[in-house]
């Protein structure tokens, strides 16, 4: 499979922390983000009964992972890919085809509002990113370059 | 009605001369016998002829249950392998077990001490008693099964489990007498309460307690659930089984078989002899057992004794109902479980801290345990789906381990408590004290 060299840099960096099912854990983490002058452009929680996960998407990733482990907080590094949609019905939908039709299985995904174009970028979690990203290519679909994502 | 009357009324001195003989002869049979003992003695400069008094046991070194893995399997025997007949072991929860073995004379011995422990509960040959205690290497069915044999009442090994049926074979059969342990009888009341069983109408007359701690508040619940007194029941695999101590119709003590068991209490910090009344230690010694003689065994269960004369009769010390452990040892769904167990559970999986925190609790009568872990750094996975599973694996491991399920809690790093010296492990929440 040839591999695009520009699609290395559509991976966005997100974090991912682990949160005790607790009174005042999520506030305690995005507290210290707050400190350290960090602000979030994108946030989803998934949660069981004892413990959650909570995905964040910052302009200095690195900056945010550093800050949280020295509160003690367990926080993984991952790439995600985020995708423009079109305002309209249909717009996930017709993302969500391309990657059934391909056999890729999501991890995950979430949502959030691009405000200055006034689009909804949605961001997915898979095992192989280059063959997702390859597909979305393929599909016609619109990459969000990270510098975008981090700059919303 | 007393079982034995000469043994069981017997006098102070009258019973101290013929502890004394047994001792001596016991001590002299390990000696010759036993090379643990042998060793053991010649290394300390003890003879059997150094015990002229009953006060000389206190030369005598301990047992320890550890003591009694080294020899693992059979190197506590006294006698040739083909005199033992049966063969027990502890739960084996903390590596090898313990194995006990019973010659025919032996196993007489324990049906006597529980035919007197049954009796002591108004046990007869009139009765039907369901024996819930599981039959197996675990001492507790067989035990109880002996005795009953022995005082000629009509025996239903049903062992433990199939609760439903247990409520049906008690009615069905009329059982006088049940025998479990006090967390599985509160179980089994909620059960025979939901098929319509009635305390008023039951023809039960009396409860055996074994296995497990408890309090005077589960008795009295237990007796109001199902209409009869309930009496305790002591007894350990390493020493013979249930039937060490049992609880008379007064219902404030075991009755220690004192002619079979000499107990004593000591001080679990300087590991001296206390004075009767002092609460501390209790340690067995085998005074009639043929095929494993044990001496000095520290039980490592808090207590104390009573010698005073009861109104049922009986002249055998009484000891209090046991009050806590001197080790770290928890009795769970009543298996034994040493949190260093967990620990090692813990340690055989990748990433995991050894940092945890056990919680036991007892939601609707039954035991749980949960077991809080760390969560690190290597662990941690973005996915809930693995999450999921390295809990499940941590269970099953811990579960190897331990031998009954838990549930796992995974918390956030370094909040665990961590305190100076020994870290707060184990929280019971079961007010077993």
């Amino acid at each position: 499979m040839e591999i695009r060299l520009g699609d290395k840099k559509m991976k966005i960096k997100q974090l991912s922390i682990f949160l005790e099912n607790k009174k005042g854990r999520l506030w305690t983490a995005l507290n210290t983000l707050a400190d350290g002058g960090i602000n979030i452009r994108a946030l989803s929680i998934a949660d069981t009964s004892d413990f959650g996960i909570l995905r964040l998407i910052v302009p200095e990733p690195e900056k945010a992972k550093k800050l949280l482990e020295e509160n003690n907080f367990i926080v993984k590094m991952k790439e995600v890919v985020a995708v423009e949609l079109s305002d309209q019905p249909g717009g996930l939908a017709s993302v969500l085809k391309m990657l059934n039709d391909s056999d890729i299985n999501l991890e995950y995904l979430y949502a959030f509002v691009h405000e200055k174009k006034d689009k909804a970028i949605l961001l997915l979690s898979t095992d192989d990113l280059d063959v997702l990203i390859e597909v979305l290519n393929d599909g016609g679909a619109t990459l969000v370059p990270p510098e975008e994502v981090y700059d919303l | 009605m007393v079982w034995n009357e000469k043994a069981e009324c017997m006098s102070r001195d009258d019973l101290n001369e013929l502890q004394l003989k047994k001792l001596q002869d016991v001590v002299k049979k390990a000696y010759e016998n036993v090379p643990y003992y042998n060793k053991k003695f010649q290394n300390m400069g003890i003879f059997p002829e150094d015990i002229q008094s009953l006060e000389d046991i206190q030369k005598l070194p301990f047992t320890t249950k550890d003591d009694l893995r080294q020899v693992y399997p059979f190197g506590m025997f006294a006698v040739p392998k083909k005199d033992i007949i049966e063969v027990h072991t502890s739960s084996g929860t903390t590596g090898k077990p313990v194995v006990s073995g019973y010659t025919r004379e032996d196993l007489d011995l324990w049906a006597e001490v529980m035919a007197r422990g049954l009796t002591m509960m108004g046990v007869d040959d009139e009765d039907i008693i369901q024996n819930t205690h599981g039959y197996g290497l675990f001492t507790g069915g067989f035990g109880v099964h002996y005795g009953a044999q022995k005082i000629g009442s009509t025996v239903i090994p049903i062992s433990t489990g199939q609760t439903r049926r247990q409520i049906e074979i008690m009615t069905d059969f009329g059982t006088t007498v049940m025998i479990f342990t006090p967390s599985y009888g509160l179980y089994l009341s909620e059960v025979a309460e939901e098929e319509g069983f009635d305390p008023e109408n039951s023809q039960l007359k009396a409860i055996g307690f074994g296995a497990e701690m408890w309090t005077n508040e589960m008795r009295k619940e237990i007796e109001k659930r199902f209409g009869a007194p309930a009496f305790n029941i002591y007894g350990l695999t390493e020493i013979m089984g249930p039937g060490v101590a049992i609880e008379c119709k007064e219902q404030n003590g075991l009755h220690v078989f004192e002619d079979h068991f000499y107990p004593e209490i000591i001080d679990t910090n300087t590991s001296q002899n206390l004075d009767a009344g002092n609460a501390g230690e209790l340690v067995l010694t085998n005074l009639s057992r043929i095929g494993m003689p044990i001496i000095r065994f520290i039980t490592k269960d808090i207590t104390s004794l009573r010698y005073e004369k009861c109104d049922c009769g009986r002249s055998l010390v009484k000891m209090d109902r046991i009050t806590g452990r001197s080790d770290d040892m928890l009795k769970v769904k009543g298996v034994a479980v040493f949190p260093s167990q967990i620990e090692k559970a813990l340690l055989k999986i990748d990433g995991i801290e050894p940092h945890y925190q056990i919680i036991v609790t007892r939601p609707h009568n039954l035991d749980e345990m949960e077991v809080k872990v760390e969560t690190s750094e290597s662990l941690f996975s973005d996915e809930i789906k693995e999450m999921v599973a390295i809990r499940k694996k941590i269970a099953n491991f811990i579960e190897n381990e331990i031998g009954i399920r838990v549930n796992i809690t995974l918390v956030e790093p370094k909040s665990l408590p961590r305190s100076e010296g020994k870290a707060v492990r184990v929280i019971d929440k079961r007010n077993m004290y």
